[in-house]
């Protein structure tokens, strides 16, 4: 089980009632796609993604990056059971998407630097530090079924 | 996955414009990483103060940028360039390499904080892939 301060929480809930997930969510997507371009595998049915301009300027891309952030809303609603929460869609993400769990991290990784890059110096240490805690439980969750 | 000319040119240009504050960015990153990566503060049991504030924090961040700086200018043979930092490393600090990722990672979140307009995609492949080879180089003498 895992725990979560008052403070952890209230970081985690501040952050998403802030957040446009049209704004975040197509450039996390975006930054994902760009700097670890192997995780464009996935998205072969996308259309152009030959380059960085035909990736940013990609429709396809842009929905759903706001899909997948809106994915993260059933984890902030339900903090202390991310990992019942996502059985299904971690068996989703395996047995008929078949991504491999490390590419969880690697969007992870980006949407920290885009929340990093949107509040600046108000995105402290503190900050990053429960917001990558809740991310690595994210990861963890959606990885969980993999058999 | 080696640095490319273009790689190169960007890591460059962006070094021009964020090495003034590269004290800043040091122990910024190194404060986030050891609030974030707790396991990290093994390597400073001997520090009184972990602080962000602290002086051994800011100075130490210092150190780490110089080290980055010297990556930079260094850029075309990191592994030849760096190898007493690597000797360092391996031998005196033994630090494990693992850890050289979660820094990286950290820098990355600070150029993002301070400077979000020009830590684009384009930049942050091309400083993720100069830190990883630069972490290769500090890895080169371990064993």
């Amino acid at each position: 089980m895992v725990e979560w301060t008052e403070q952890e929480r209230s970081i985690i809930t501040g952050i998403f009632a802030n957040l446009s997930y049209e704004e975040i969510g197509p450039k996390a997507l975006v930054r994902c796609l760009i700097v670890y371009p192997w995780t464009q595998r996935y998205f072969s049915s996308f259309g152009n993604l030959y380059n960085a301009e035909a990736i940013r300027g990609n429709p396809n891309v842009a929905a759903h990056g706001i899909k997948v952030l809106h994915g993260l809303d059933r984890a902030v609603k339900n903090m202390d059971n991310i990992k019942a929460t996502y059985a299904e869609l971690s068996v989703l993400h395996s047995e008929k998407l078949h991504v491999d769990p490390d590419n969880f991290r690697l969007l992870a990784d980006c949407l920290t630097i885009e929340i990093a890059a949107k509040l600046g110096t108000a995105f402290t240490a503190d900050t990053q530090a429960a917001f990558q805690k809740f991310l690595a439980v994210v990861v963890s969750a959606l990885g969980r079924q993999y058999h | 996955m080696s640095l490319t000319a273009e790689d190169k040119a960007i890591v460059k240009a962006f070094w021009a414009k964020a090495s003034g504050r590269a004290e800043e960015v040091g122990s910024e990153a190194l404060s986030r990483m050891l609030a974030v990566y707790p396991q990290t503060k093994t390597y400073f049991s001997h520090w009184k103060d972990l602080s962000p504030k602290s002086a051994q924090v800011k100075k130490h961040g210092k150190t780490i940028m110089a080290g980055v700086g010297e990556g930079v200018a260094k850029i075309d043979n990191l592994n030849a360039g760096l190898l007493k930092l690597s000797e360092l490393h391996a031998f005196t600090l033994r630090v494990d390499p693992a850890n050289f990722k979660i820094l990286s990672l950290n820098i990355l979140v600070v150029f993002a904080v301070l400077l979000p307009a020009e830590f684009t995609p384009e930049v942050h492949v091309a400083l993720d892939k100069f830190l990883a080879a630069l972490s290769r180089a500090l890895s080169e003498r371990y064993r």
